[in-house]
């Protein structure tokens, strides 16, 4: 919130600057206007979605347009806390084993039909059956029993509390009445959606558009803004061009766009720009199976060593906060006491001759039993930030006698030939942080296994036995006491070091209003963004 | 000649088998199987959930197996359906991509033809002379350009500078609602800035090979006959030179027919045209057999069509092929 705050602020300086100078556009905030209905808003994106049916997606572009066309029974709200969607409210028993989730009434779906519980039931069990081929079922296969006492209340019983369930409860919740007895993968719905939510689907021109248009009789209100146009775009400089030229409403911007190219007062009075931190991080992880990094006294000289502040600068141009663990700050499981090893190669240095490693031969590059002390970072093909950030590294790292050296594979075999056989040294690689800080699947030492994502080989007691005290309380202080703890843990181990959690930087549009950003971004409110009527313009 | 097609015709069978078994072979040998690509590094997704996933598109049995279920489906003219999460008939996709990349394709090679011939021609009978070497630059310098770049400068300054011309894709938004002259200009404007770049960097290969054929056939003995006949040298070169200096120009087009169903795959991204190259490098990259073998099996019956029909233009066009076919036959 400071960092929207301080960006009003400059915007605010800009446009007394530019009032000063009479010549030139100013960039003050336009007027609210009034809220009316109509326009459309274009947005771009890299890649098309497969199918609306977000049971069988799993790319991104599919989430995003699925996401205005369903709804689920929970949503995270603009606070990221959990929040009713087509569930009204729900209970929790006191053993924290059966969750009851009483339903809105009145909703409908977009052909007009009611919606029930039969719907919700008809969605978990298609989910579960084997038969579906849904990468998505392992949350919902906890659930022991699941019943619809009527036609409004749906009850779940879980073998044991579950915390990360509540959430599982925020899928796509699929129409009943249209895919109950049909083949799921064959259904017209992947390309015909019927939903519960704001937008319904009005024309997929496949390779170039989708069109979504309001649906008036929306649970929450018809949305202000008619028409939701997704234009398929693959090249990010064509939509940066599409963008200045009028042809785009709304896209994320690169550190280099924000800082560098859209700071001229007439791009300021046509576009809003905003910044906050993305449910993203980028780490170095190491093979803790390796002898090079078996050491934690190791671990710690690399972390030193690094300088994280020149990385978000280099990398990001300062778009970007340095990160201490797996959590994004600000939120809830965030520990902002936890500080790992600040940039210090002296200490680095000290670490590394406790640790037996010492300059012998004068090239400069340390010793230990003979070998020198030289690894590889390997990253995957095409990501230029990762690329840049193991360059950084490899500079700072020569500093303290290190020698590195950067290889960069294409994805399916970097995959294949190097993380499933845990055959690689280190990593530079990125995560995106959940909304439910669990960490059962990268962090557990029961997921070391081949294809398995604690593929760093990261195994501590005390961290495991924290995960599943985490996930098996629904009682939020429990639970952030455990990650508190858990981050502790990260930043005295050093199996990562976490990097940077690099800014989401997207523009809209100025003459879209009522956008609010928040700890979850800007899109949270969208159906209540708006364009007053003389700005209209499709 | 009716034996001599139903001969090639016949031949192209165990070519094309061949050609399957070996592409089949090959994509499986890259790294990385359809369902790794779409859920791996995905927290939410199972060990089991991957077993799943992998029995639904049959990945579980031998490749010998599953190649043979393929075939069996093609031999019914059944591409199978795409491993993409749309799960979509093969055949669909590609008929949705078709058109587009077709006629881009058709129009750029027209184009091609209209302006490389002349200025192959013009460049011979101007041999050595500026006008020579000015189309020599300017071909050489549309191969030589990276298109992607060309493409990006002149969105930036027809698009966003000037505002002239649209920037990518096909069609304005809502172009629905007008008449039929007001689209067809719509799209004559969004593909000005595509074709132009895409003629430009196809013209130097078949310029130079008629520049080459002509000055050849101008040093022929029945040239200077004609031109001792004292003939106009219009017609020397248009009616008697021209014909067969056009002989590499058939081999080229018929060369060209494959080449019309694939697209380029910068060129469509940046464009935003949905085309048929990016529809195979998608697929590719995410490891879609089926999607992959469909347009792989379209592009090599194409190719081998194209081969044969290039083949036969010639016999048409040039009489000693012809014979020297007949005799040995």
């Amino acid at each position: 919130m400071n960092r929207c705050r301080l960006v009003c602020l400059v915007s605010l300086l800009f446009s007394l600057v530019a009032c000063h100078e009479e010549k030139q556009a100013s960039s003050s905030p336009r007027p609210p206007g009034k809220a009316s209905y109509g326009d459309a808003i274009v947005v771009g994106s890299i890649g098309e979605p497969s199918t609306l049916l977000p049971l069988l997606a799993s790319d991104s572009a599919s989430r995003d347009v699925a996401g205005e066309i369903y709804n689920g029974l929970v949503r995270y709200d603009k606070n990221l806390k959990l929040e009713g969607d087509l569930a009204e409210r729900w209970e929790i028993s006191r053993d924290g084993l059966t969750i009851t989730f009483h339903l809105r009434k009145g909703v409908k779906w977009h052909d007009g039909q009611p919606f029930t519980s039969r719907d919700v039931l008809y969605t978990y069990r298609i989910t579960i059956d084997p038969k579906t081929p849904t990468a998505y079922a392992e949350d919902f296969k906890q659930v022991k029993r699941a019943e619809a006492p009527d036609p409004f209340t749906f009850r779940v019983t879980y073998a044991k509390p579950f915390a990360p369930a509540l959430e599982s409860w925020g899928v796509a919740i699929l129409p009943a009445h249209l895919l109950e007895g049909k083949d799921i993968t064959k259904s017209e719905l992947a390309r015909q959606p019927v939903g519960t939510g704001p937008y319904r689907i009005k024309e997929w021109v496949a390779g170039q558009k989708l069109v979504l248009e309001s649906n008036h009789d929306y649970y929450e209100g018809r949305p202000y803004i008619d028409r939701y146009v997704y234009r398929i775009i693959p090249d990010t400089a064509t939509m940066y061009m599409e963008l200045k030229a009028g042809g785009l409403d709304m896209m994320g911007l690169t550190p280099v766009q924000y800082q560098r190219q859209t700071t001229t007062n007439e791009f300021l009075s046509r576009f809003n720009k905003y910044r906050y931190p993305a449910s993203a991080y980028t780490y170095l992880g190491y093979n803790l199976r390796h002898p090079l990094f078996s050491d934690r006294r190791v671990r710690q000289a690399l972390t030193s060593a690094i300088n994280k502040d020149e990385i978000v600068q280099g990398v990001q141009l300062g778009m970007g906060q340095v990160a201490h663990g797996p959590y994004k700050p600000g939120t809830w499981p965030y520990n902002p006491k936890v500080k790992d090893f600040p940039y210090d190669p002296a200490r680095a240095r000290v670490l590394l001759a406790e640790a037996g490693w010492r300059e012998r031969n004068g090239d400069g590059i340390l010793v230990k039993d003979g070998k020198p002390f030289s690894f590889t970072i390997l990253t995957n093909q095409g990501n230029d930030q990762r690329l840049k950030c193991a360059l950084i590294i490899q500079q700072r790292l020569k500093k303290v006698g290190i020698e590195v050296k950067i290889r960069t594979i294409e994805w399916a075999s970097f995959l294949k030939n190097f993380i499933d056989k845990g055959d690689f040294q280190a990593v530079l690689l990125g995560w995106t942080i959940g909304q439910d800080p669990d960490l059962y699947d990268v962090w557990h030492s029961s997921k070391t296994g081949p294809k398995e994502l604690n593929f760093v080989g990261y195994k501590n007691a005390e961290m495991d036995r924290l995960i599943e005290r985490g996930r098996g309380t629904f009682d939020q202080e429990e639970r952030r006491r455990c990650y508190f703890r858990i981050q502790e843990i990260l930043a005295e181990d050093q199996p990562y070091t976490f990097l940077y959690v690099p800014d989401a930087l997207p523009v809209v549009s100025a003459r879209f209003r009522g956008i609010e950003p928040a700890p979850a971004g800007i899109m949270h409110n969208f159906i209540r963004w708006y364009v007053p009527k003389n700005e209209q313009v499709y | 000649m009716l034996s001599y097609l139903a001969k090639r015709l016949l031949l192209m069978i165990p070519l094309l088998v061949g050609i399957t078994i070996i592409t089949f072979g090959v994509i499986h040998l890259a790294p990385g199987e359809p369902v790794e690509m779409q859920v791996a590094m995905n927290p939410k997704v199972s060990a089991e959930a991957r077993e799943r996933l992998r029995k639904f598109y049959e990945l579980d049995k031998p490749l010998h197996v599953q190649y043979g279920k393929w075939v069996s489906r093609l031999v019914r003219l059944d591409f199978g359906r795409s491993f993409a999460p749309d799960g979509r008939p093969v055949i669909t996709k590609i008929r949705e991509r078709l058109p587009v990349t077709i006629s881009l394709n058709l129009i750029v090679l027209i184009l091609e033809f209209a302006l490389a011939i002349p200025i192959g021609v013009m460049a011979a009978t101007h041999r050595d002379g500026p006008l020579d070497r000015w189309t020599t630059v300017f071909v050489f310098l549309g191969f030589a350009t990276p298109l992607f770049w060309l493409s990006l400068i002149l969105m930036y300054l027809f698009g966003v500078k000037l505002g002239w011309l649209p920037i990518s894709g096909l069609h304005s938004l809502g172009y629905e609602v007008h008449g039929l002259w007001w689209q067809v200009g719509d799209l004559t404007k969004h593909l000005v800035i595509p074709i132009s770049v895409a003629t430009f960097g196809s013209l130097a290969g078949l310029s130079r090979y008629m520049r080459t054929g002509m000055i050849e056939v101008l040093g022929q003995d029945y040239i200077m006959t004609a031109r001792a006949k004292g003939l106009p040298e219009r017609v020397v070169i248009y009616r008697h030179a021209l014909r067969n200096a056009l002989l590499p120009a058939i081999t080229i087009l018929g060369l060209s027919v494959p080449g019309l169903i694939g697209g380029s795959v910068i060129f469509e991204s940046i464009f935003a045209i949905p085309g048929m190259g990016k529809l195979f490098m998608d697929g590719v990259m995410a490891r879609d057999y089926p999607l992959v073998m469909g347009v792989l099996v379209i592009g090599a019956v194409l190719t081998l069509l194209g081969n044969l029909l290039a083949d036969l233009a010639y016999a048409v066009a040039d009489p000693r092929i012809r014979h020297g076919r007949e005799r040995a036959l």
